[in-house]
């Protein structure tokens, strides 16, 4: 067991893990931050996407000690302090871009980092830089369609109800 | 104007906020105080007998607090099968036990063979390790043909064979559809395989175990799409546990798809492990776990003939189907290639004779049981494929020959033994030819070419049955259980309202829609309405969320409960303002007197239920709650035309999806942002149906696709974005919302869409080729155009 001691969410925290302790494990496990998700044991369905110094990282692709001294954002972060909800939260609201809700922490946590790169992203990127993130409830549309709104692309016209 | 709330409003979801910020709460965010661990050894063979497990050794690693195998299950019941078929003989299935950890054989690649219980989930998978286990590898039948042939090795030693059962449907029918079918001038035939699927829901299996000693309490915490059955079945059938004892928690569930009606071994583990222990026990799937434990779907061969007169009019229509029963019968798989494929098999189309034969068949695999449709996929695909092919060799426009045939009087017996209440088939197909643009499709088809492309338009027309079920007849049909759904609508003081209902949300949104309905009928805000599910203590005996009946079955017992609370209501009114009960009127929730200007408010109602002061005591009682149970008198039957547009390059096999249209007939709708959502996803299941997602075992039962590295699903850029439409509506006439239901349609009627583009467009290149079999991957596309 060896000690680990990073900022999630903006605040310091630490926690004794394993080698093989996964981070997707100590955000679920250690620091109770359940929001992350994991629905797959081979990194492909992106539940447990989080941002790690600022970059959008599969936390089960980590292990916990490597996020050592890192800046980590979770789902639970991501909002205001007084609990509203992002633009891009917002817009999966407005749009119907979840169901059962398990893959939307990833999926908002992808969309985030895309448009802080690329503000103004095609349909084509978008969908391109959601390969990592499975849904099997909304068959993506609403979730493109969020994107577009939360990037403040005029979506009435582009994608048919 | 749409409107903004209230039945036909797109209310934004409520449920969204927590998911949106991380605080759901899922199964395995679930951590009972002690809890410990357990992890399933699993056979990594297909099918062997068992010689020996040894748990001494891993029973003394470090942490481990006990080892369990199949002896620690004699005396415990068997994992029961709900519904009970009967052959075209009159004989019963052959229904072998399925014992919670394997005894004496392991049967499927995944069958647990021991479980490990530990303080941690690493402790309990070490231990696994040190488990030595002696099997004898037997030979394995995975093909369903070669599994009935004598002498195949037999899944089941104490079965006759590997046939659970041979099914006539109608059985009476069979000599005329062989005569029809001798005497056509047409007759189009088709061999196909609906393809092996694994449903996938996001949110892996769980399950917690809970056992409170001093109480003799037992409760669960699982993914169920309807905890009471669990609790029913697990209770009385493997536990011996009585329903007061027991209490079942499915909370937020992170997608079902049928696969997680089912009761699984893995529950069973779980409560049985803790009340030996008396301390919890928790169990999360891994996905690699979830392909070969969950109950997969589909897997049907099938050949189909339709037969048609002179003037392209059906006359006939018989189909041979071999249904993969997999290795044990989960809980509803007998059903869904009897009762919930046979009796679809008239479509949208008045043909006069019908006969369905289905074979059973036990095979060395995972169980296979319901997936999103669950039968009426596989009638529709068989049937849509077979009207296409025919309209090819008559060469008649595949629409014109489809709205030849549609039926178009309602209320219509088909000769498969149900009784469509409404439908128009001829509007939802205008409706789709206006969507889908079919008439620019040949420009459309000129762009693709020119681009070195083959463009395919495929296009059919669904009907399913939903709203699972009346009672008495899947009675008599060999359920095991009743089909009922139950509300309780309890109003408090205030005014505010708790729904307590039986269905189950694990995606469906009903804790957005549910409210619209009440609130319209009771004239109060939205916002004053929760509903509360997916718990056995806290809800009404309910039987959940499947079969695209949650609002014609659960919203109708909501519907008469809250006709109740109006009738009570309206007689405290009528006394709080000396008013005859006859004349007592409500609207936007305030009960009026008719013809004068007396009014009381719903909350002075409401509050005159609970502070009885001026009340009349001496005719009701005070309080204001009611309860209802609704047994459907039909089916619902929902039905449309879909459209898809492929491009398919010739150089790799490749096929896209460019264009997908959807018009639907839902009956009345309560959220059109919800049902368009649900029609959304059931397309891209259907759409990765028909080309990507594939269920693979080799000839040993080995599970060659047992992760998302080799499973294909649809991700965002496999499918474009969707034109849906549900404004055709005819009501449902026998339930009181005039539903039908939406959660399935998309899946159901898209994979035909696909493969009816896939051909054409393969057609439309010079490619003799009349059928490929789902998925139509590029490695299957390009053998099919290169032979």
């Amino acid at each position: 067991m060896a000690k680990v001691e990073m900022t999630v969410n903006g605040k310091t925290v630490s926690g004794e893990v394993e080698g093989r302790t996964l981070l997707s494990d100590f955000i679920r496990g250690g620091l109770q931050l359940t929001g992350t998700h994991v629905g797959c044991d081979t990194s492909q369905c992106g539940a447990c996407v989080v941002h790690v110094n600022g970059q959008a990282v599969k936390s089960c692709t980590m292990f916990a000690a490597e996020a050592e001294g890192a800046e980590v954002t979770t789902i639970e972060g991501i909002g205001g302090n007084d609990g509203s909800l992002s633009t891009v939260q917002q817009a999966f609201q407005d749009y119907h871009g979840l169901q059962c809700g398990f893959c939307t922490p990833g999926m908002v946590m992808s969309a985030t980092a895309l448009l802080k790169d690329n503000p103004k992203p095609t349909e084509a990127e978008i969908r391109e830089y959601l390969e990592g993130n499975i849904c099997r409830c909304t068959g993506y549309h609403n979730i493109v369609k969020a994107i577009m709104a939360a990037s403040g692309q005029d979506v009435g016209a582009i994608a048919a109800e | 104007m749409p409107k903004d709330h209230g039945i036909g409003a797109s209310s934004k979801r409520r449920e969204d906020v927590r998911f949106l910020t991380g605080t759901g709460n899922y199964t395995d965010d679930i951590n009972v105080h002690g809890q410990l661990y357990v992890h399933f050894l699993r056979s990594d063979v297909a099918h062997g007998r068992i010689n020996k497990v040894d748990t001494a050794a891993a029973s003394e690693m470090p942490g481990v607090v006990r080892v369990f195998t199949g002896a620690d299950f004699e005396g415990v019941g068997s994992i029961p099968c709900g519904w009970q078929v009967t052959d075209r003989f009159g004989e019963v299935m052959q229904e072998p036990p399925h014992p919670v950890l394997a005894q004496g054989k392991v049967r499927h690649v995944g069958d647990p063979i021991a479980a490990v219980v530990a303080e941690s989930l690493s402790q309990a998978r070490d231990a696994a390790e040190a488990i030595e286990f002696d099997i004898d590898e037997l030979p394995a039948v995975v093909d369903m043909k070669e599994a009935l042939k004598d002498g195949a090795p037999k899944v089941h030693d104490d079965l006759k064979n590997n046939l659970c059962y041979d099914w006539g449907f109608v059985e009476e029918n069979r000599e005329a559809v062989d005569k029809a079918i001798k005497e056509a001038a047409h007759v189009t035939t088709l061999e196909l395989v609906n393809n092996r699927l694994v449903a996938n829901p996001m949110e892996p299996r769980v399950a917690v175990g809970d056992y409170n000693r001093a109480n003799d309490e037992s409760t669960l915490y699982t993914t169920s799409q309807n905890p009471h059955v669990i609790r029913l079945l697990m209770g009385a059938f493997v536990l011996g546990i009585p329903e007061h004892k027991l209490r079942v928690i499915a909370p937020d569930v992170g997608g079902g798809f049928g696969t997680k009606i089912f009761h699984y071994a893995e529950e069973a583990f779980c409560t049985f492990a803790a009340r030996q222990l008396a301390r919890p026990v928790k169990w999360t799937s891994t996905r690699s776990e979830a392909f070969m434990s969950d109950a997969h779907g589909r897997d049907h061969v099938t050949k189909i003939e339709l037969a048609l007169d002179k003037d392209n009019n059906f006359t006939a229509l018989r189909t041979d189907t071999y249904a993969n029963m997999g290795a044990y019968l989960s809980t509803f798989a007998p059903s869904v290639p009897t009762w919930l494929h046979g009796t679809l098999m008239a479509g949208n189309y008045k043909t006069p004779l019908i006969y369905v034969n289905v074979k059973a068949v036990f095979t060395n695999t995972v169980p296979v049981d319901a997936y999103r449709g669950a039968g009426r996929p596989e009638a529709t695909f068989q049937l849509e494929r077979v009207v296409d092919k025919a309209a090819r060799e008559l060469g008649v426009d595949p629409i014109a020959l489809r709205r030849q045939n549609f039926i178009s009087e309602f209320p219509y017996a088909t000769p498969v033994a149900v009784e469509y209440d409404t439908g128009d088939y001829t509007a939802t197909m205008d409706k789709l030819e206006e969507i889908a643009d079919i008439a620019g499709f040949a420009a459309r088809r000129k762009e693709s070419e020119a681009k070195g492309k083959l463009r395919g338009l495929g296009v059919n027309c669904y009907i399913e049955a939903c709203g699972i079920a009346p009672s008495n007849l899947v009675g008599q049909l060999g359920a095991r259980a009743g089909l009922y759904e139950s509300a309780t609508v309890r109003v408090n003081a205030t005014g505010s309202i708790s729904v307590m209902t039986g269905s189950h949300s694990h995606g469906q949104g009903h804790e957005t829609a549910f409210p619209q309905v009440v609130a319209e009928m009771l004239g109060i805000p939205e916002d004053q309405i929760d509903i509360v599910h997916g718990d056995t203590a806290r809800t009404p005996m309910g039987m959940g969320t499947y079969g695209s009946r949650s609002l014609a079955v659960g919203g109708s017992a909501m519907v008469r409960a809250t006709e109740k609370i109006i009738n009570k209501a309206k007689k405290i009114a009528s006394h709080l303002m000396e008013a005859s009960e006859a004349d007592i009127e409500l609207k936007d929730g305030q009960f009026t007197v008719a013809g004068t200007d007396k009014s009381v408010a719903w909350g002075d109602v409401t509050l005159a239920a609970y502070v009885p002061h001026n009340y009349p005591l001496e005719d009701i009682e005070p309080g204001l709650e009611e309860t209802a149970f609704y047994d459907p008198s039909n089916f619902t039957y929902p039905s449309g035309a879909y459209a898809c547009e492929v491009e398919l390059d010739p150089d790799t096999g490749k096929v896209t999806v460019e264009r997908f249209s959807a018009a639907d007939d839902f009956g009345n709708i309560i959220n059109p942002m919800i049902v368009s959502g649900q029609v959304h996803g059931g397309i891209a299941q259907g759409v990765g149906q028909a080309l990507m997602e594939n269920c693979v075992y080799d000839e040993n039962g080995q599970l060659l696709s047992a992760s998302y590295m080799d499973y294909a699903m649809p991700r965002a850029d496999d499918v474009p974005f969707y034109s849906v439409d549900h404004s055709c509506v005819t009501p449902c006439t026998h339930n009181p919302l005039g539903v039908k239901g939406c959660g399935e349609a998309g899946a159901i009627g898209s994979p035909p869409a696909v493969i009816n583009a896939v051909v054409d467009a393969l057609q439309s290149g010079g490619h003799d080729v009349t059928h490929i079999d789902m998925p139509a991957s590029p490695s299957r596309v390009w053998a099919a155009m290169n032979g």
